[in-house]
């Protein structure tokens, strides 16, 4: 009798535990943004999100960060989607289970493990230097691109999984060649999930600073970019100049606090579209299959 | 007519190996970035040797590409400074994140677990930057408080925003690794009368231990190549760390720092490319190790 209890105090203890380590990252992300919400909400306003910064930033807003950001994340949109939608494709309906699959899929669980400043010094090297875009907005889009193309595979790849094994055999069957069934009755199923991954991808890319650094990311530029071959000022960047370069840190600390809050704002406003989108589509996609 | 239907098929047959081929260039592509990224990194890191010897940069104690008389490129301050702050992070989150996945796994009722996977999923979205603007402003000031040290940013500051970054792969992986644990082991160890903390203690973490030792390996691949996160929060002092309280200057700092300031195709600058193959050289055998441990994994499933 009293040795079941004894094992009922060590199992209760241990499941304290468990739930102290759960409140520990809980406490984390509660801090994270309480600090930021409580000392940024000050600061945001129309004119916040809409003037450049003015009298050596120190005054003014955050505009030309946000418009950078956009035109950036629009280039690596437009390398990073298509790339890995076909790449998905590709490794759910026609690869086969052998060697060079397996290599692929190698590179793609490396691709996603390589640090972002090595993306960098690969985005320096090819797109700035090696195809001549200079630091510009299109280099950068590139670099970021290819750093969250694992993810669009992944993600797409997932989205392709969850399509049934009947539907390409219905169409098949039917007498619908492969790529007949993959485009009539795979992706129109598929790409809610896809859209949804990819932008999950995107905001990723929209919060990085490491492989902007040196492809295209301006300290200060008073207009926004005319050309993708042009400089641009970016939100994360924005807020590690503001916490670390400035000459007086102390004095724009509101300024960077503001600039935390947008970014946080804008990767979970992307983060709540995509899956606003999903439901949205699924449902549309299910009617459409009745 | 015959002969038309023929040609159609023909032609259909045609498209079809187009198509094919197109999505295998597709597929291609990641191994042609991971080779290219490699080949670029090496292209540009090569140079650097031909003035400095490999053994030099190897075992150099002092990183001073600006001294005036002789220059030194030393990779040992940079590389001991990534070592510490990125075992000092799993120090924090390998228990911490195993718990949580334990928690989540075993513990949490349905309606929490429902609140709790996306939490965790929202602590990976923050950005880096903004752990390390966090790093500087509530980290930094903390243990200022807690040892007297002149403004916080050091190895430790480092190391506690690091374990926050590794924390969601961790948490995440070890989780999936601990569900996939078939049920009939939990079933079989209740029924000879062990308790759930028993069971999840000496029977379901052995069994997806190297599932979770995947998991931690992602984590710590994570924690290395970590770039914002510890420039902003490690203080950056190019000197041979000695102590957690003191500031570091990691590898991936060290690219961040002075690429912006380097003249291009200098010794310096192919230097900074060959700090960049270290680095991927280090993740990637992490990532390769970690991808033998979990195929094992599933292998035993």
């Amino acid at each position: 009798m009293s040795k079941a209890r004894h094992i009922n105090v060590a199992e209760l203890m241990g499941f304290m535990l468990l739930r102290l380590c759960m409140a520990c990252v809980t406490l984390v992300l509660v801090i994270i943004f309480y600090d930021i919400v409580t000392k940024g909400v000050g600061v945001l306003s129309w004119d916040f999100v809409t003037k450049a910064p003015a009298d050596g930033m120190t005054k003014g807003g955050i505009f030309p960060a946000l418009i950078g950001t956009f035109f950036v994340t629009v280039i690596t949109a437009l390398l990073s989607v298509p790339l890995g939608m076909g790449c998905a494709i590709y490794l759910n309906e026609y690869a086969k289970d052998n060697g060079l699959t397996r290599f692929i899929r190698m590179s793609i669980r490396n691709l996603s493990g390589v640090p972002s400043i090595v993306y960098g010094l690969f985005g320096v090297a090819l797109f700035v230097e090696a195809c001549h875009f200079g630091t510009s907005i299109l280099a950068a889009g590139c670099t970021l691109g290819l750093m969250t193309l694992p993810l669009t595979i992944t993600a797409s790849e997932e989205a392709l999984k969850t399509v049934p094994r009947a539907y390409r055999e219905g169409a098949l069957a039917l007498g619908a060649t492969k790529w007949q069934s993959i485009w009539g009755n795979v992706l129109p199923y598929a790409v809610p999930g896809m859209l949804t991954g990819t932008i999950l991808g995107l905001s990723r890319a929209a919060g990085e600073t490491a492989p902007i650094l040196f492809t295209g990311a301006a300290f200060f530029l008073p207009d926004v970019p005319n050309s993708i071959f042009s400089q641009f000022m970016a939100l994360p960047y924005h807020l590690y100049i503001m916490s670390t370069q400035h000459h007086n840190i102390a004095l724009v600390r509101p300024i960077a606090y503001g600039t935390a809050l947008v970014l946080i704002l804008l990767i979970f406003s992307m983060n709540i579209v995509a899956i606003v989108l999903r439901y949205h589509l699924r449902k549309k996609g299910i009617a459409h299959g009745h | 007519m015959i002969l038309s239907v023929m040609k159609n098929m023909i032609n259909r047959k045609i498209k079809e190996k187009l198509i094919e081929g197109f999505f295998f260039l597709n597929g291609i592509i990641v191994i042609l970035i991971l080779g290219g990224i490699f080949i670029l990194l090496l292209k540009n890191a090569l140079p650097a040797f031909r003035e400095v010897s490999v053994v030099h940069f190897l075992t150099k104690p002092i990183w001073n590409p600006d001294a005036y008389a002789q220059p030194t490129y030393g990779l040992l301050p940079m590389f001991v400074s990534s070592m510490m702050v990125t075992l000092g992070s799993l120090i924090v989150a390998v228990p911490l994140g195993i718990g949580t996945a334990a928690y989540l796994s075993d513990v949490a009722s349905p309606r929490v677990r429902e609140f709790a996977k996306p939490a965790v999923e929202v602590l990976a979205g923050i950005p880096s930057v903004v752990v390390g603007f966090l790093g500087i402003v509530l980290v930094g000031p903390m243990i200022t408080k807690l040892t007297g040290t002149y403004n916080g940013l050091n190895a430790l500051n480092g190391s506690i925003l690091l374990a926050v970054m590794a924390l969601p792969t961790i948490i995440s992986l070890s989780e999936d690794a601990l569900t996939s644990v078939p049920r009939s082991y939990e079933e079989a160890s209740l029924a000879l009368g062990a308790n759930k903390w028993q069971t999840v203690i000496r029977v379901k973490i052995p069994a997806a231990a190297s599932g979770i030792l995947a998991a931690c390996m992602l984590g710590m691949g994570r924690a290395i190549g970590e770039t914002m996160t510890v420039l902003m929060a490690t203080g950056n002092a190019a000197e041979f760390p000695h102590s957690f309280l003191g500031p570091v200057k990691t590898m991936t700092s060290t690219i961040a720092i002075e690429l912006g300031e380097v003249a291009y195709y200098t010794t310096h600058f192919y230097m900074l490319f060959a700090v960049g193959l270290m680095l991927f050289i280090i993740t990637f055998i992490i990532n390769l190790v970690s991808d033998i441990v979990f195929h094992k994994h599933t292998r035993i499933q």
